[in-house]
């Protein structure tokens, strides 16, 4: 534990004012702990790690951290990932979004960037509410639920988002929890050495918003719902659709390959330039 | 900035001047979204771009497109978009976010008729308290406007110019006359035009404070990778770039970004005058309806009235000294515009009752012509 505790202090910002916005027991915490993790194991220097995010209790993760960071707009956090990218490839950029965030408001730049593969690793803290606000649904509440604009019950279904990273091109999608912690680990490194888009999706808890609303209890309770209705996808493929009914699947969705963005433009460069010199 | 041109005489559109501008000054990364009357300028620095090293990207919507922009400014690139009246209209809240992030960067808007999807391929001058004021809360931004294909060139160099030298979205409000005339300009060589970068911090990284005043009001900007790490926020920040709620650091940033323009309004407010030192009729214009009205007071002049245009080529920060200065003698001025009335209202407000301040409106979606600004001087 003091190990852990240790390097992650290494990459806090000392300068900055804390204690942070997040409540107590909120998952926030046990992601940027788990990023923090995977990108010390990789070795990337601080300097060319750029941490990327939209507006929400998620959006605020990067400011503690001593990386170039960027806290832009509500959902639009990939589109300013993109400029960077394309303007300095040689940065690692990382993209941390809500789900409503990286669905609702940024949903078009979720599914565009995914089609681009554009090289940038896509961090989704899915709560199922949107937290910063107060309790408001989600594109990822789920039917029958609670929210403060839900309040007799929500009617609407909820989007899968580590499969709409399939559908939409991604080439890494990943899901885990919080609860998972070494799954997590295991996953955002995966994420991160992929060359292209690559997504993990993060089931975690907002007791204070959605748990208490739903009666899904504290913190502790909400992440033991996380362990029971957690399936490996490995499992999962054995298990018939009853079994499968109220449980969601963790680990890696897809790893392929396709031509990445940056890549491709640096090949129209190249052609751009040989016709220019031609004429 | 004078420019002086050897080069050989070329047949150019307003947005390919534009182009040619933003290239001179340095410009490696667009992000855009097609849209009547600008795609040209899209359409070409995809050709052009990659040739010279940069990046173009056609993005999933203008709201992307301004993201992007910021984004690459972050890392280093000079940037740009472009976008007509509803595109504009998506790009607000990010627009916001560049002032507050004090973030370089340049957006075309090649003005057509409004509101809503209106008029496409017809001229307008509609978008001018939108460029002022259309991002949220109490921001300041500079809008400059071209009224020739000279001028788009020239003026879109001093947009890059500005934006870096104050570290700020700077606004260029073409319009469809403007875009897509075609006339034969001299461009002037690369050693003959004037170019600014942003400062960047020399002081050792641990050093850097990236929000710390400065005498010009503008910090030193770090660049993503360059080993100044900070954080960039469109909160109000402290010093170091951290979110705050303390009215002792609110106050002062936004102090500051006001400040920074403000402190400079001689060098970024830029009129051009014609034969106002004697006018008694002052015309007061912008954009394609300033060479109507050159054309007019020219004529006006033939016949011995004493008319006078002062053409404003920075519409924001507002050229107060200049406009009172110059119709302070005058008897009366002509705000002639392709909107119901948006410059006239800043001058009625620096007016404060010297002289009569009259509008020329056009909203049918044509241009505003010579004849008619004439025949309203010859009423007088
Ligand atoms: C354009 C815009 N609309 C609305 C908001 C208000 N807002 C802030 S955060 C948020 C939702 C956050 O939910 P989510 O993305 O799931 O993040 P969480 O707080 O749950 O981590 C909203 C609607 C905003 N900041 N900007
Ligand atoms: S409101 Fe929810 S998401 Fe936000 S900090 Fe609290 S527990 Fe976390
Ligand atoms: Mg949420």
């Amino acid at each position: 534990m003091a190990e852990i505790t240790k390097l992650v202090h290494k990459y806090l910002r000392h300068d900055k004012k804390f204690p942070h916005v997040w409540c107590p027991g909120c998952g926030n915490g046990i992601v940027l702990g788990a990023m923090i993790r995977a990108i010390d194991r990789l070795g990337y220097s601080k300097d060319e790690i750029v941490m990327v995010s939209g507006i929400g209790c998620s959006g605020r993760l990067p400011v503690y951290v001593d990386f170039n960071t960027l806290h832009t707009t509500h959902g639009r956090a990939l589109t300013f990932a993109t400029g960077v990218k394309l303007a300095k490839p040689e940065l690692k950029v990382i993209v941390v979004m809500g789900d409503g965030d990286a669905t609702a408001i940024g949903g078009n730049h979720f599914i565009h960037a995914a089609r681009r593969n554009i090289n940038i690793t896509a961090i989704i803290i899915n709560n199922n509410i949107y937290g910063m606000t107060g309790g408001q649904y989600s594109p990822t509440t789920p039917y029958g639920m609670k929210a403060t604009t839900a309040p007799y019950r929500h009617i609407e279904h909820a989007f899968n988002i580590a499969e709409l990273a399939v559908t939409a091109g991604a080439v890494f999608v990943g899901r885990g929890t919080v609860y998972h912690a070494r799954l997590l680990d295991r996953l955002i490194e995966k994420a991160l050495l992929k060359r292209g888009f690559g997504v993990v999706e993060i089931i975690t808890h907002c007791h204070t918003q959605y748990g208490r609303r739903n009666r899904m209890g504290d913190a502790v309770a909400m992440m033991n719902w996380q362990k029971e209705h957690a399936v490996r996808i490995e499992r999962a493929a054995d298990m018939s659709e009853e079994e499968l009914k109220d449980k969601f699947t963790i680990g890696v969705l897809v790893d392929r390959d396709l031509p990445i963005y940056t890549e491709q433009y640096n090949l129209v460069r190249k052609q751009a330039q040989e016709q220019a010199s031609r004429q | 900035m004078t420019i002086k041109g050897k080069k050989k005489p070329r047949l150019l559109q307003g947005n390919e001047a534009v182009v040619e501008g933003a290239l001179a000054a340095g410009c490696s990364f667009f992000a855009g979204y097609p849209i009547t009357p600008a795609s040209e300028i899209s359409e070409i620095l995809a050709y052009r771009l990659p040739q010279v090293g940069g990046t173009f990207i056609q993005m999933e919507d203008e709201i992307a497109s301004l993201g992007a922009v910021i984004g690459a400014s972050l890392a280093g690139a000079k940037s740009m978009t472009a976008t007509s009246g509803p595109g504009f209209s998506l790009m607000q809240e990010n627009l916001g976010f560049a002032c507050v992030a004090e973030v370089p960067c340049v957006i075309v808007n090649v003005m057509r008729g409004g509101p809503s999807t209106g008029l496409p391929t017809n001229p307008s001058q509609g978008d001018v308290m939108q460029a002022r004021w259309g991002t949220h809360g109490d921001h300041p931004i500079i809008v400059l406007a071209p009224s020739s294909v000279h001028d788009s060139f020239e003026i879109t160099v001093q947009a890059f110019n500005f934006s870096e030298r104050y570290r700020t979205p700077v606004i260029l409000l073409s319009d469809e006359v403007v875009a897509h005339t075609r006339e034969t300009v001299t461009l002037p060589e690369p050693d003959e035009i004037e170019v600014w970068d942003r400062i960047r911090p020399s002081m050792p990284p641990e050093w850097y404070i990236p929000y710390e005043d400065t005498s010009r009001g503008v910090p030193p900007m770090g660049i993503f990778g360059d080993g100044y790490r900070y954080h960039v926020t469109g909160l109000i920040h402290d010093v170091r770039g951290f979110p705050t709620a303390r009215a002792d650091e609110i106050e002062p940033f936004m102090q500051r970004i006001h400040r920074k323009i403000s402190q400079h309004f001689h060098d970024i407010q830029i009129v051009k005058h014609y034969m106002t030192n004697d006018a008694e009729i002052v015309v007061i214009a912008y954009g394609s309806v300033a060479r109507s009205a050159r054309r007019a007071v020219l004529d006006a002049r033939e016949k011995g009235i004493k008319a006078g245009l002062l053409q404003l080529v920075t519409l924001y920060p507002f050229p107060r000294r200049e406009v009172v200065g110059t119709i302070r003698n005058s008897r009366v001025v002509l705000v002639p515009e392709m909107n119901m009335g948006q410059i006239s209202r800043e001058v009625k407000r620096v007016n404060e009752g010297m002289t009569r301040v009259a509008t020329l409106n056009r909203i049918d979606g044509g241009m505003i012509t010579p004849q008619q600004i004439y025949e309203w001087i010859i009423k007088e």
